[in-house]
Order: C-alpha cells, then structure tokens, then sequence
C-alpha cells in the first residue's frame, strides 16, 4: 500500500521539494551576507516574500496534496479497484495519511527552519529594542512564520484536505473549501486561542513624556487614547489608561484635549497656535495631574518558544480529532 | 479426439448440445471405444461455456453407459452406437408411409405435415429426457 | 456450501428503493447471471455484496463472512466495478505490480501469462488504453488475485465480440481450474446462456426469479392455443403471461408438472425469452396457488 500510495504521491511531492530546495538556496546564500549586518532595510522585499510562503505553504499543501489524494481516487472510481483487493479501507487511509502528513509536516519543517534562520538577525533586532521598526517574532502576524508550529499547521491544513475530499468527493470544491476552513482557523486562533493559553504578564506604568508610543487622536482632532512603549519582543494584548481606581478611561476626557494642536482652519479666522509645548509633555503631565496611568497586557518575548511548543501541539490534536472523523466517515463512503 | 460446437439457434441448452454431438459422433463412427473425450478445461477454454456445463454433459452421457470417467485422466467411450440394421428400419419405414398417406388424405399439406411431426417428436424426445 | 446469502437486503437512496427485500442464496462452484433492466438494482446488489455499499436493510452473508470486513474476508472476494476502473498514471506492469503487492494471494504467473495473451503492452499507461483492454486489465487483476467469488458489473459490456469470447473463456477457465464461483451481470444473455449454469432476473430492485438455468428452462412453457380464460388453467401453473387475440390465447407459465392439455402447443423458451418474459412482466399476472401460500 505504501508503494501505491508513494507513487501516486511522487509528482505533487517532488514538486513541492523542488521549490523548497530553491527557496532553500536563495535563503541560504542570501542569509550568509546577512550575518554581522544590523541594518536589514534592504531586505524588505525579501521578507515580505519569506513571510508570505511561510503562510502558503500549509495551503498548498492541505489543497494540492490532501485534498487530490482522496478526490482523485473517488472521481476516477478507482477506490472500488484498490478496496476489493486485500487491502481495508482503513489501511488506505491511514497508509495515505501516514505518508502524507509526514512529508507535510517534513516539507514545513524544512522551510521553517531556513526561513527561522534566515531572519534570525532581523527578529533578534526586533527582541532587543522596543523602538526596533520590524516586527517582533511574538506578534501574531510574524509568530505563525517562524519556529516549529508551521509543523502543525501543515499537518492540520493536509488532514483537513483529506477530510474534506472524502466528505464531498469532487475535487475542485473540497480544494476551495479546504482554503477557506483552514484561513478561518488560522485567523482565528490568535485572536480566540493564542491569547489565553499562558497567562499574560501584566504592568501598570507611569507615563512619562518619553515612553508615550502612540497617541491616537479622533476626526476632530481631539485626543483620543495614547499607547505607551511595550517591552522589547512582547504581544501586546492590552495598552489602555487607567484611572485611580483601576478602571478603564475611554475616551480620554476633555481637559486633556488641548494637548493637541487644534485642525487647521477648523474656526474661521483662528489659525493654528503654536503651542507653548509638546504633545507629550502635555500628556504626561495631565496624567499626573488626574492620577492616571497606562495599563499594559502582553505575552512577553519569553513566551515565544513555549507558546510555539503548545501551538504545535494544538494544532496536531486539532489534526488527531480532523483523522478521526476521516476514519468515520471513510467507512460508508461507497 | 472430436472437437465439440455450439449452436445458438438449435433451441437446445448447450449440455443438450454436448451430449447430443458424442452420440452422433459415435454413431457415425469419429469416436470408438478408448477414444478420449475432449478434456473439460479444453472445451471451456475453446467453446467459452461454463464448465459445469460439460461436467453435466459427460455425466449424462456416463449415465447412459456411453462413456467412463477414468479420475486424473480424462473421460473414454465405453460403447460404441452400432448403426440400426435394416430389417428394423424397413418396416419402421413403411408405418411411417403409411401415415404420411393418411395425413394427406386428412387434408394436410407438406408443411402441416412437417409441423405435426415435428412438434411430436419434440415434445415425446423432451419427455424422454425428463 | 453458500458463496452469497442475502436475507431481506435491501438499498434506499435518498427517497428511492435501489434494491429492495432481496432474499437469495448462490451456491459454491456456480456461475451466476444477473440479468434484469438498467436501474433494476443488479448493481447495488453487486455492490453491496462486495462490501462497497452498506445496506439499508437485511444482512448478506459472503463466503462466510460480513462484507468488507475485514483482509480475510477482501481477500475472498474479487470484485469488477461496472466502468472498469484503473489508475490512469500507472502503467500495466504497474498494476500487477500494485495486484502482487495488496494481495497475499496474488498469482502473478496467471496475471503475466494473461497480459501477454490479450496483447497488452506492459510498458504502456493505462490511462491510454482502449476500453475493452482496460476492461481486459481490470479483469486479470480481479482472476490473478484468486477469490473464492467474483463479482463482475457488466464485465463485457465494453469488449468486441472477440475479445468478449476470449474473456468469457479465460474466466471459464479460472471458474474450471480453480473452483471459482461467478456472480455477474449482464445485458447480454446470449453470452450468459453460455457460461451461467443460474441466473437471478431482477426487476423493479426485486428479485423476479432466481434458479438453475436447466431447471428454470425445463419447468417454463410458452403455450399457445385456442382462445380461452387464464383462470381455467390447472393451479399448479403460475402464469407470468397472456395474451390474447380473438381466436386465440398465448401463455407463458411456470410449473414444474408435464403440460397435459391436448389444446396447447408447447413451446419450449430460450433462457432470453425467458429472461425477456420476466423483465416485461413485473408483476405476476396469475400467481400459482403455492406460491401465494
């Protein structure tokens, strides 16, 4: 069954690896120019570019090899030849299943590993300064391109393939809604599951004119909410001001409103005043004046390796519980 | 060795058949006593017909005494049909006459004739094997 | 011994019987036609014995066993799906290859010998053969795989006149030389008249008749005479037909007792005239008496 099953196998496999093997060579030789570098403003492109076959990957590979490898069968007819040899339907399924998520999880095991590599200068950057402009490894759009959870996620996006092919049969509408069920689940498990899995740390901290961040004003220019600095590599879940009691303040109330410039030409005839100082200043000192300060929530950078070590593991009980409904549903395929 | 036939439009089942073209066979002469009769596996293979069918054959034809199946070897005639002699188809042949005449008589043309009898025959030769 | 025995099986699809309250045993070592119209559930049959479908109801017992169950029991049934299919990507050499590798049984010297009688190239991709010799592979893998019992849908439907013969007379011999039963069906009862010693008739997803073809042959009569009412006919003839013109009736009946009347002519019925008479007949027009007891 194992050679069936391989040779069927052998053309989506293969040209899966031959694109990895040549985003493999690209990475490597330009990583090795990267090394000692601590400016990577050049290697924008190829960022973007690693973090977007990071995302792909899985896709493809729950569309292009899981989906096909039951499809094919039940739309040729040919699963009535090899079920009627000495062969159950279970052993087909599982030796397919074997030797499709192995390589799944190989194939995103293997890219993961060179793009981990390749950025490493640019997400050490990122942990060590909480000014850094690129993105920390935490954070959720950088977190699902790096380390070993890509692991499970290609296992989940192949078993979902599967699943989907034996439960509609026809190849091109398994392959559509494989992608939209496996993009729902990643979307959703950083927002739904991520999260919550480890508790987060927690900080309140003073304000002062030099950790403000962010200040985020509304359409009439009215001060609206600040952020302030986040530790260098976190996820921050929560950045909001707080009062004396420890309750949330939203919007910020109005005596603080003239911290900011007014909108030019908003009042006829006013132009707008220089101001006597500058935003932040204003800010920090009209938070002493009211007693508030900014609460912080956040997966610190520590976290990283842990919440991947968990991720992979969510997502292959994810793929477990995917497998078992295979093997239900396999049995009254006809 | 004889080399059997099937014909679709006999209106005889194919064991029918089968057993039919030994007892022509040896009435004619092609198969004596000791001569081998077709192997199944060989008539199966060359009339594509249902083994069983050909065992039933034989098996009939071992009932009537024609042949004997000899276990690991095949199956021999036993008997030969002598041809009927003369002094009892001769009066055979003049009761038969006489009847063609009285059909006649009765107002039956050739056909109705041909029709009559062989409508008997049959149903007599079906009766016989039943 | 029994290859197949099905008790009240039957097949609901959606809202429609495909095969319905089957009851039907097949001995070992027969060859077994099963004729009946398209739809009339000779496939759901097939299908359900080999263990490809579940049924909806009854249970089918097959050499022994549930089917589908288990290695054991896949290794005694063989099973021909009507389109024949085969992998197209694989080449003929690598489907025996695949037949040795999924089955213990495999007889590869019967599966090679096979491939270089019917003329098939085994370097060549199935996906670019004929139908017929498509047909042709599917079928060598179904007899090189040796099961006890063969289930074939429609196995020469795609085969020339020649290469129907020449399969007909290989699975003959498989059937001879190896003690193999055959379950299969068939449009063509010519062919069927040849190699099936029972025949089962479905129609309307019901088991119409069922029999030994020499039984079934020498216990129907098709008689024809002057005109006259079914209901005088002696009550050990279940009538499956009559017709009637103004002089004159014909009927077609079973009973296992010699035609006494003098007024019929009898007529003896070819098993496709016997098939044909059941398959335009679905329901009986006068049952015998035993029958309805």
């Amino acid at each position: 069954m194992t050679w069936l099953t391989w040779r069927q196998f052998r053309i989506p496999a293969l040209s899966v690896f031959a694109a990895l093997a040549a985003i493999g060579v690209v990475l490597v030789i330009s990583g090795m120019e990267m090394r000692g570098e601590t400016n990577f403003s050049d290697q924008e492109f190829m960022y973007s570019v690693t973090l977007l076959v990071m995302y792909a990957l899985p896709a493809v590979l729950g569309v292009f090899w899981g989906v096909p490898m039951v499809t094919r069968e039940l739309e040729a007819g040919t699963h009535s030849l090899v079920w009627n040899q000495t062969v159950t339907r279970k052993q087909w399924l599982t030796t397919k299943l074997v030797v499709g998520v192995l390589t799944a999880m190989v194939a995103a095991g293997l890219l993961s590993l060179a793009v981990t590599w390749w950025t490493s200068p640019i997400d050490a950057l990122a942990d060590a300064d909480p000014q850094a402009t690129t993105t920390a490894r935490m954070s959720p759009v950088v977190f699902d391109a790096r380390g070993i959870a890509p692991i499970g996620y290609a296992a989940f996006a192949f078993v979902l393939g599967i699943a989907f092919g034996i439960a509609l049969r026809r190849t091109v509408t398994a392959m559509a809604i494989t992608l939209v069920a496996f993009v729902a689940v990643m979307v959703a498990v950083p927002f739904l599951v991520r999260p919550y899995i480890l508790p987060p740390s927690e900080e309140t901290v003073t304000v002062t004119d030099s950790n403000i961040w962010q200040i985020r004003g509304n359409e009439n220019m009215d001060l609206d909410e600040i952020a302030v600095m986040e530790p260098a590599g976190s996820w921050a879940l929560t950045n909001e001001t707080v009062d004396r009691a420890g309750n949330t303040v939203s919007p910020l109330p109005a005596s603080l409103h003239p911290c900011l410039p007014p909108l030019p030409g908003r009042e006829a005839g006013v132009a707008a005043a220089p101001l006597d100082r500058l935003p932040d200043e204003c800010i920090a000192q009209g938070f002493a004046d009211l007693g508030y300060k900014q609460r912080l929530v956040y997966q610190p950078a520590s976290h990283f390796w842990p919440l991947q070590w968990i991720e992979l593991a969510f997502f292959l009980a994810l793929s477990a519980l995917v497998t078992w409904f295979c093997f239900r549903r396999i049995r009254h395929v006809s | 060795m004889i080399e059997f036939h099937l014909d679709g439009k006999s209106g005889l089942s194919p064991y029918q058949q089968l057993v039919q073209q030994v007892r022509h066979a040896l009435r004619l002469g092609l198969l004596n006593e000791g001569d081998q009769l077709p192997k199944v596996k060989d008539v199966v293979a060359s009339l594509a017909i249902n083994p069983n069918t050909v065992l039933k054959a034989y098996r009939e034809l071992e009932h009537e005494g024609l042949v004997a199946a000899r276990p690991g070897v095949g199956t021999f005639v036993t008997k030969t049909l002598g041809g009927v002699s003369l002094a009892v188809l001769g009066p055979l042949r003049q009761d038969l006459r006489r009847w063609l005449s009285k059909a006649r008589r009765a107002g039956l043309d050739e056909e109705s004739i041909e029709a009559l009898f062989l409508a008997t025959f049959r149903t007599a030769a079906r009766e016989d094997i039943a | 011994m029994t290859v197949l025995s099905a008790r009240g099986v039957g097949k609901k699809y959606k809202r429609k019987w495909a095969l319905s309250n089957c009851t039907l045993e097949i001995e070992a070592g027969h060859v077994t036609g099963l004729v009946g119209p398209n739809g009339a559930g000779k496939s759901t049959l097939l299908n359900i014995a080999s263990g490809m479908l579940e049924p909806t109801t009854g249970t089918i017992e097959v050499c022994g066993g549930v089917p589908g169950s288990g290695p054991e029991q896949l290794a005694k049934v063989g099973y021909v799906a009507q389109n024949t299919p085969v992998y197209t990507a694989l080449s003929v050499e690598e489907h025996l290859r695949f037949g040795a590798k999924l089955n213990p049984s495999w007889d590869d010297k019967l599966a090679q010998h096979r491939i270089e009688r019917i003329g098939l190239d085994p370097k060549q991709a199935a996906g670019k053969l004929s139908g017929g010799q498509r047909a042709q592979l599917a079928l060598t893998i179904g007899i090189a795989k040796r099961p006890e019992l063969l289930l074939l849908d429609e196995p020469v439907a795609a085969l020339d006149p020649l290469a129907r013969r020449e399969f007909l007379s290989d699975l003959m011999e498989a059937v001879a030389e190896h003690g193999l039963s055959v379950v299969m069906s068939s449009h063509l009862v010519a062919d069927l008249e040849r190699v099936c010693d029972h025949v089962v008739v479905l129609v309307d997803s019901q088991v119409r008749v069922a029999g030994d073809v020499e039984e079934l042959l020498a216990s129907h009569h098709r008689l024809s005479g002057p005109r006259r009412d079914v209901d005088t006919l002696p009550s050990d003839q279940q009538v499956i037909s009559a017709n009637h013109t103004n002089r004159q009736t014909t009927v077609f009946v079973r009973t296992e007792a010699p035609i006494l009347d003098p007024a019929w002519t009898v007529g003896q019925p070819s098993l496709e005239d016997l098939v044909l008479e059941y398959m335009s007949n679905p329901v009986p027009t006068r049952p015998a008496l035993e029958v309805l007891r």
